[in-house]
């Protein structure tokens, strides 16, 4: 059983408290709207991309520690990644977060692993993983998306736009 | 155990014996995370106690059958035990009749009855419907499908800053145009009683018919339909430690005979031919296919539990657990009460600055203590005070000080670890 400890570590105290990379960019050329009607959670990501590279991602929204967490690490995990880096991350965060990744098989998270007690609480797992969520609706020009959406983007293979 | 502790122990004369109580419901001996439960979710979900949880046994081992249907002894007991459970009900919310009771699969489904069979009857285009800021989804969506296919209005009475209905407002938007009002006994999300004698009242002077969504209201106060006057009222089974899966639909017969029927099927018929068909008169009318029969057995099980308890008794306790957790969820710096009418019952709505309602539901579940977290399908009340969500405690009369206690200490903690 995840405690506090385990779920809440400083790493994420931390970002949830200092957000990196706050805000909204004015010369986004990717933007995506994030929401997840079962709690109200939403946030705005905007990325800058040139020769399919994240030059700039921003976020901005309302929503617990563990999504603003999630969304924070994931801004300074893509940033200056290619878009083809950017999409394996969200496939392997979302299978850290849903107990599916292949602790056997080398992954790219580094300390995003902190999310991995996730997936022992299923009522949060959508919490951290909306931002990632989000970040595939934006780089395949998806205006926006929910957790429940029948469209998911989710659903679709990632990198497949 | 020191002389405080005995004193919130001991019941006042003629009051609850809470630890006979709650020696009654098998749940509360559950550890949660090796914390003992405290349930302070019953708000969304009540337990059952034992003497219910038996007559769910004894009726599915010694008296099921189908019902209305068959001449054999277990369809005769069946239908006796069903049609008793009916009257436990009447008596319970003194209705005038028996056949003013409707057997629903819950308030939801009993709203849906009356948007279907009223609205869809009554409602034209142009026409409004009265709701309130406070409602539950349930008792706003059925009203808005309505209005949409009618080419109706929906006009919503406003709250004040405490969470109570600004009752000027509401009589200035009856008007000849009203269909209906229908009006939550008591907010979900805040706790808030509302005056729904005084707004009957006011709604009848011009005709128009209410509904009162009492989901939260039935487990905590005593219910009179007949000097409430109300039209209608609807309220579940699971939130007055019956089952889930069963509801209520009080009706003024009068109403009831004049609505068209909301399901087609077995029961509710007099004749069928592929011609025409004669529907039954009420309630079964209303009862298409076979009711959850069971469920409303031990619905009235449940209400016989609840009187044998009291409601005066319940009520005194359950006010005394609130003022309690008010005053002292009031004394931590950082913490505000969302929702602070004059008159509230069992429910205390929280935000924790800083801290979002589900970080702080996902702490106190490692103290073994459950409240819910979210908008409590009720999204227009967040809007109304510009927050996304809360966090609820929400009481039973089987709750105690000393859960009270852990509550504050839960948040304490989600302070630390946020601090």
């Amino acid at each position: 059983m995840a405690d506090s400890k385990q779920l809440y570590q400083e790493v994420i105290l931390d970002h949830n408290r200092k957000p990196r990379n706050w805000g909204v960019l004015a010369d986004a050329t990717h933007r995506a709207e994030g929401h997840n009607p079962l709690c109200g959670d939403h946030l705005t990501l905007t990325l800058k991309l040139s020769d399919e590279a994240v030059d700039a991602i921003n976020f901005q929204g309302e929503s617990c520690a563990i999504c603003k967490a999630s969304a924070s690490m994931m801004t300074t995990a893509v940033k200056g990644k290619s878009r083809d880096d950017a999409e394996r991350l969200v496939q392997e965060f979302r299978d850290l977060a849903t107990g599916k990744l292949d602790a056997a098989s080398p992954h790219h998270l580094g300390r995003l692993t902190v999310f991995a007690g996730m997936r022992d609480l299923p009522t949060r797992v959508k919490c951290a993983i909306l931002p990632w969520h989000t970040l595939h609706a934006a780089l395949n020009s998806v205006a926006s998306t929910t957790t429940e959406a029948e469209e998911d983007p989710m659903h679709a293979p990632v990198g497949n736009a | 155990m020191n002389a405080l502790q005995i004193g919130r122990a001991r019941a006042p004369a003629g009051g609850l014996d809470v630890e006979r109580i709650r020696a009654d419901f098998p749940i509360l001996k559950l550890k949660v995370n090796g914390k003992p439960l405290v349930f302070l979710d019953n708000a969304a979900s009540s337990q059952m106690p034992q003497p219910v949880l038996d007559r769910w046994i004894r009726y599915q081992t010694t008296q099921h059958s189908n019902i209305h249907r068959a001449v054999h002894y277990l369809s005769e007991i069946a239908t006796a035990e069903y049609e008793g459970a009916r009257k436990k009900l009447a008596a319970f919310i003194n209705a005038k009749e028996e056949r003013e009771v409707i057997f629903t699969s819950g308030t939801t489904d009993a709203i849906n009855l009356v948007a279907h069979g009223y609205g869809r009857k009554f409602v034209g285009a142009g026409d409004e419907i009265v709701l309130t800021t406070l409602e539950h989804h349930s008792n706003i969506v059925p009203w808005q499908m309505v209005a949409e296919e009618k080419g109706a209005r929906i006009r919503v009475a406003p709250v004040n800053d405490r969470g109570e209905l600004i009752i000027e407002e509401y009589l200035k938007l009856l008007s000849p145009r009203t269909k209906l009002v229908s009006v939550g006994h008591v907010s979900n999300a805040l706790g808030t009683i509302n005056p729904v004698r005084e707004m009957i009242a006011a709604a009848h002077e011009k005709g128009i018919p209410v509904l009162v969504d009492g989901a939260q209201a039935a487990p905590h106060m005593k219910l009179d339909m007949q000097a409430l006057d109300c039209d209608f009222y609807a309220f579940s089974g699971h939130k007055m430690f019956g089952p889930t899966g069963i509801g209520v639909l009080y009706g003024k017969a009068g109403w009831l005979e004049k609505m068209q029927p909301y399901k087609g099927g077995g029961d509710m018929i007099l004749s069928v031919t592929f011609e025409k068909t004669i529907y039954n008169v009420i309630p079964g009318k209303f009862e298409a296919g076979t009711p959850p029969i069971a469920a409303a057995i031990t619905l009235g099980a449940a209400a016989d539990y609840i009187t044998g308890v009291g409601m005066e008794r319940i009520h005194a306790h359950e006010t005394d657990l609130l003022d309690y957790a008010t005053d002292r969820v009031n004394r931590l710096p950082g913490v505000r009460i969302i929702g602070t009418a004059e008159k509230k019952a069992a429910v205390l709505s929280f935000v924790v600055d800083g801290v979002h309602p589900h970080d702080v539901g996902t702490l106190l579940n490692e103290e073994g203590v459950a409240v819910r977290t979210g908008h409590h399908c009720a999204q227009p009340v967040m809007s109304r005070f510009g927050i996304p969500a809360t966090s609820r405690a929400s009481f039973a009369f089987y709750n105690t000080h000393a859960e009270v206690d852990a509550l504050v200490a839960g948040i304490k903690k989600v302070q630390k670890v946020f601090g």
